[in-house]
């Protein structure tokens, strides 16, 4: 059934805040999923979900100092959180690469964007100078940026917000890296630029083979672009499918409620949405019982008495104890 | 279930913080910091000082219990009767630092207050009004900010002839671009804000956004660097007294100046010198303390 | 079909019973250089000419990108921003017209709800004064504190919230109380700019039904701004697009999605990503190139032109289109674009490359399983 070794495996991972004199936060609490060659996964959830710490802890990224990082990531076998530091800065940029929300804060605002990505070229392919720079060009043309040869010699407030975004998308493709994380890219573009910027992605998947992990609020874009979706709440996975199975019959009803709160272009007007009640700041912690157990409309009893397990449901894992049924499905 | 009500159950669990506003939470941050508590015990200690001057001295200032036991080559230090020693003229330096408090309490304080209410005017109109009335007043203010602080209230002290009111107008006005600059630039952010965009559509009269939205939300910072001016108000007016623009009157003790009557006496007298500048910087470093970590607690921005 | 049957009934009221009529409305914001003697070197364009007009009791939606001038002209219609040019009539009161205090009186009438509800509520304000402070403002008397009550059992806060400050809300909650403002004056239009955009999705059609509910409850007249095509859709009678400082397009809610008519709309449509893997796809994308123009230096003719997939030499470059009716389509449907009609028949293909058809092999992943957790 598994047609291929995972590329990334990500066992039980847990991330704990620790504040001096403050409470400790368990952001990610038990997660895992797999990630294989040239496959495209999804992690869905609002704020607070875990999904950006997930995707920081997979890259090494989080701060050490009040943070526990538990479990295991393996990368190709080697375990990415008791790798050494020169190991985990080599694999970072050169095999896996990130791009953020904020292009602008990922980039440096006093250099150009040129030097910017020929630095990443000459670390880790080796290319000198001029070498170096054609490449550079090619990779901003690859990533769809007109007029590469000067946008080169520009500085990063210098480009719009798409063409920022689609630097760093070239910086991160420099090293033809293996996995790419892909942290809320679109969130802070318009429409038509996000449209841009996700064709981009997925043509580049196809072309490099590459697997990429997409962390998302937007149900709309896991929809056309991810093989697997998890969906995270509270620093939980509560349903993992793919992407069919899940939108054609949501089962967690936080995934339902997800789909039936979000007005869809396609409907017809007047269906009326159905709104999750409640903020996701409204948990319960875990231990206690499930953490939508107080948003949710399927609750019952048992669902405060601790904390659900993760199990396989009708083609998919699901971590809820009265999943919506056929009728339940959300109507849309 | 109806929505209020299921909000009405996770409310419990969703307030994470108390009840209160931002100024409480501002005040819990500062009740856990010992750096704040240090200074706001070396002001407390400062304080208490000056108020009770009258019980802590031994001696008046102006007394010479040790007169007879000077003379130019020998002028005792520290010992079980006179704690800081004796000066030129055989005062008590106990008494006569405890006493320099007062004026240093209160040349920081009156000169702080005055600097205050001349910025929070030029800055209010400036703020709220904007366009030309800002552009004189700003234009004013940036004159007044290009001359050297000290240089200018040397000049004002020296203009109003010695006396303990030059060195605090001196003081104030140098001080008046500051405040006047740091409020009018909270007033203009806070003016763009939405909530004043949406006080203005709600059809409030500009007097009460002003004073009640622009204006609160603009004056925390105010209030730190008030508390910071009180440190550089006391150095400053120490450094007019030393330069002979303080009190004419040669009794009042003031700390400034009794390091400038001090020079001649250092290499046998260091004790004349190291007891008032002690005092200078206890009382400076206290404001400074305070409220460095004010800004901090107020400021989220400034949190390390 | 349903669309025909609502589009007619809303146009045929908008005639009579304009309440908000906006006519060539022009914000310019001159751009200013100099050192000592500032003079005025170009100005940015933000609204270039806008005519709109909102029917009483209806819900007018006006979508467009960022920096498209959506909110200038949403806050040039209340006033909040002063107009360079043009007129709105609100009632048959031209309110470009109206002095200091008229016009501040008249803001009873016409009230605002914030994008972000954080940075719109003063966070020295409890919500009692919040929720008082309009009625104050206009000598309303009566008992505040009932009435207080009565707006935040409106909307769907509870009484205790009264005595509470913003911060201590959650971002739903906040948007509730900037509704409550907005209404607490009873106003006959609210001009909403992205009330739900910076919501958590969970919570934005808890925002939206309140919306709605409000509407029917108070007779309410909407203007709802929004870069989301999807939420507009769902709760605008209306639906006029906006690109750098004009309107492309302007047509009944179910018109608009049925048969969108610019070629902006048409790519703006054809972005939005839907929840559904079937649609997602099978749908045709068609992806504009470039970035939004500059509305300092706004290119001549059709403002679209230099990213238009379907632009034709020289008529796009050179004359400005203005929105007018299109044969089979109701009076109500208005487009700015020269070749509608060619479009529509197809006599103009996109240019190559704009449009991404749907993978042809739609089932790559059909044989990779869940992954359920080891």
């Amino acid at each position: 059934m598994t047609n291929s070794e995972p590329l990334l495996d990500v066992r039980d991972l847990s991330v704990t805040f620790t504040r001096k004199g403050g409470p400790t936060v368990r952001a990610v609490d038990g997660v895992s999923f797999t990630v294989r060659p040239g496959e495209t996964v999804g992690l869905v959830g609002e704020s607070g979900s875990g999904k950006s710490v997930t995707s920081l802890a997979v890259m090494g990224l989080l701060p050490r100092r009040g943070v526990q990082v538990g479990g295991q990531v393996l990368f190709d076998g080697d375990d990415l959180l008791t790798l050494p530091r020169d190991r985990m800065r080599d694999i970072r940029g050169r095999d896996i690469a990130m791009v953020f929300q904020d292009p602008m804060s990922s980039l440096n605002p006093v250099v150009p964007i040129g030097v910017q990505v020929t630095e990443v070229l000459e670390r880790h392919q080796e290319l000198k100078g001029e070498a170096a720079r054609s490449a550079a060009a090619e990779l901003l043309s690859r990533v769809g940026i007109p007029d590469p040869n000067r946008r080169l010699k520009e500085y990063p407030h210098q480009l719009s917000g798409g063409m920022r975004q689609r630097a760093l998308i070239a910086m991160a493709l420099a090293c033809r890296p293996r996995l790419l994380i892909a942290d809320e890219p679109t969130t802070a573009l318009d429409v038509t630029i996000q449209a841009q910027i996700i064709e981009l992605l997925k043509e580049l998947v196809q072309d490099t083979g590459a697997s990429l992990v997409m962390i998302t609020h937007d149900l709309g874009i896991v929809a056309g672009l991810c093989d697997n979706v998890h969906v995270m709440y509270s620093g939980r996975v509560v349903e993992s499918a793919g992407r069919r199975e899940l939108f054609a019959q949501p089962r967690h009803p936080y995934t339902g409620g997800l789909l039936g709160s979000v007005p869809r272009l396609d409907a017809p007007r007047g269906a009326p949405l159905h709104p999750i009640p409640g903020s996701p700041t409204d948990v319960l912690r875990w231990d206690h019982g499930c953490a939508f157990a107080p948003r949710c409309q399927n609750r019952v009893d048992a669902c405060l008495d601790g904390p659900p397990p993760l199990e396989a449901y009708a083609g998919r894992s699901l971590r809820c104890l009265n999943p919506l049924t056929e009728s339940e499905e959300v109507s849309v | 279930m109806s929505l209020s009500e299921i909000e009405a159950t996770t409310e419990s669990e969703q307030v994470e913080q108390p009840a209160g506003n931002l100024r409480k939470e501002a005040w819990k941050r500062l009740r856990r910091d010992p750096v704040a508590l240090v200074g706001f015990g070396l002001i407390a200690f400062f304080v208490l000082v000056a108020i009770f001057a009258p019980l802590i001295a031994p001696y008046a200032p102006d007394a010479q219990p040790g007169r007879g036991m000077i003379t130019p080559t020998n002028i005792p230090g520290p010992s079980a009767d006179h704690w800081f020693g004796l000066d030129a003229s055989g005062r008590d330096e106990f008494s006569r630092v405890v006493y320099g408090a007062r004026q240093s309490l209160l040349v920081g304080v009156v000169a702080t207050l005055f600097g205050m209410v001349g910025g929070l005017t030029l800055g209010i109109l400036a703020g709220a009004f904007g366009g030309k009335v800002d552009t004189v007043i700003m234009r004013i203010v940036d004159i007044m900010l290009s001359i050297p602080g000290l240089l200018m209230a040397i000049a004002i002290a020296a203009l109003l002839g010695a006396s303990l009111w030059s060195v605090m107008i001196a003081i104030a006005i140098i001080n008046v671009p500051v405040f006047a600059r740091l409020l009018r630039g909270q007033m203009l952010a806070q003016r763009g804000a939405d909530y004043v965009l949406a006080a203005v559509s709600l059809g409030v009269r500009r007097r009460p956004i002003v004073f009640g939205h622009v204006l609160p939300n603009s004056i925390s910072p105010v209030i730190v660097q008030a508390t910071l001016t009180l440190a550089t108000a006391i150095i400053e007016a120490a450094g007019l007294s030393f330069l002979g623009l303080g009190s004419a009157d040669p009794r009042v003790p003031e700390w400034g100046r009794m390091l400038a009557d001090t020079q001649r006496y250092l290499a046998s007298a260091p004790h004349l010198a190291f007891f008032p500048g002690i005092a200078i910087v206890i009382a400076a470093l206290g404001f400074t303390m305070l409220g460095e970590r004010l800004r901090e607690a107020i400021d989220p921005k400034y949190r390390r | 079909m349903s669309d025909q049957t609502a589009a007619p009934a809303a146009e045929e009221r908008a005639p009579a019973e304009g309440l908000l009529s906006v006519r060539g409305l022009e914000v310019h914001f001159p751009i200013r250089s100099g050192i000592l003697v500032e003079r005025q070197v170009g100005s940015v364009k933000a609204v270039d000419g806008v005519d709109l007009d909102i029917p009483r009791g209806a819900t007018v939606g006006l979508v467009g990108e960022s920096g498209c001038g959506k909110s200038t002209l949403g806050r040039a219609i209340l006033r909040l921003v002063e107009p360079t040019a043009g007129t709105v009539t609100f009632d048959g009161t031209d309110l470009r017209a109206l002095g200091g205090e008229e016009l501040r009186r008249m803001r009873r009438q016409l009230q605002m709800v914030f994008q972000d509800p954080m940075a719109s509520l003063d966070p020295r304000q409890n919500v009692q004064s919040v929720l008082s402070e309009p009625l104050r403002a206009h000598g309303i008397g009566g008992d505040h504190r009932a009435r207080v009550r009565e707006l935040l059992d409106v909307v769907g806060l509870p009484a205790s919230a009264a005595n509470r400050y913003p911060h201590e809300f959650s971002g739903g909650q906040r948007q509730r109380i900037g509704i409550a403002r907005a209404i607490a004056l009873e106003p006959q239009l609210i001009v909403a700019d992205e009330p739900v955009s910076a919501l958590d999705v969970s919570i934005q059609a808890q925002v939206v039904n309140l919306l709605e509910e409000l509407q029917d409850r108070l007779g309410l007249t909407y203007l709802v701004i929004a870069h989301d095509l999807a939420v507009v859709r769902h709760i605008a009678d209306v639906v006029a697009v906006m690109y750098l400082g004009g309107l492309v397009e302007q047509a009944p809610s179910d018109d608009l999605y049925a048969t969108p008519l610019h070629p902006y709309t048409k790519a703006l449509m054809s972005a939005v990503p839907i929840p559904d893997p079937e649609v997602e796809d099978t749908r045709q994308r068609i992806l504009l190139q470039g970035d939004l123009p500059s509305p300092a230096d706004p290119p001549a003719g059709c403002r679209f032109h230099t990213r238009c997939p379907f632009r034709q030499q020289t008529r796009c470059a050179d004359e400005r289109p203005v929105l007018r009716t299109v044969a089979g389509h109701p009076d109500a449907h208005r487009v700015a674009c020269h070749w509608v009609e060619d479009i529509e028949a197809g006599r103009i293909r996109p240019a190559a490359g704009a449009v991404v058809e749907p993978d042809p092999d739609p089932e790559p992943d059909a044989e990779h399983a869940p992954n359920p957790a080891a």
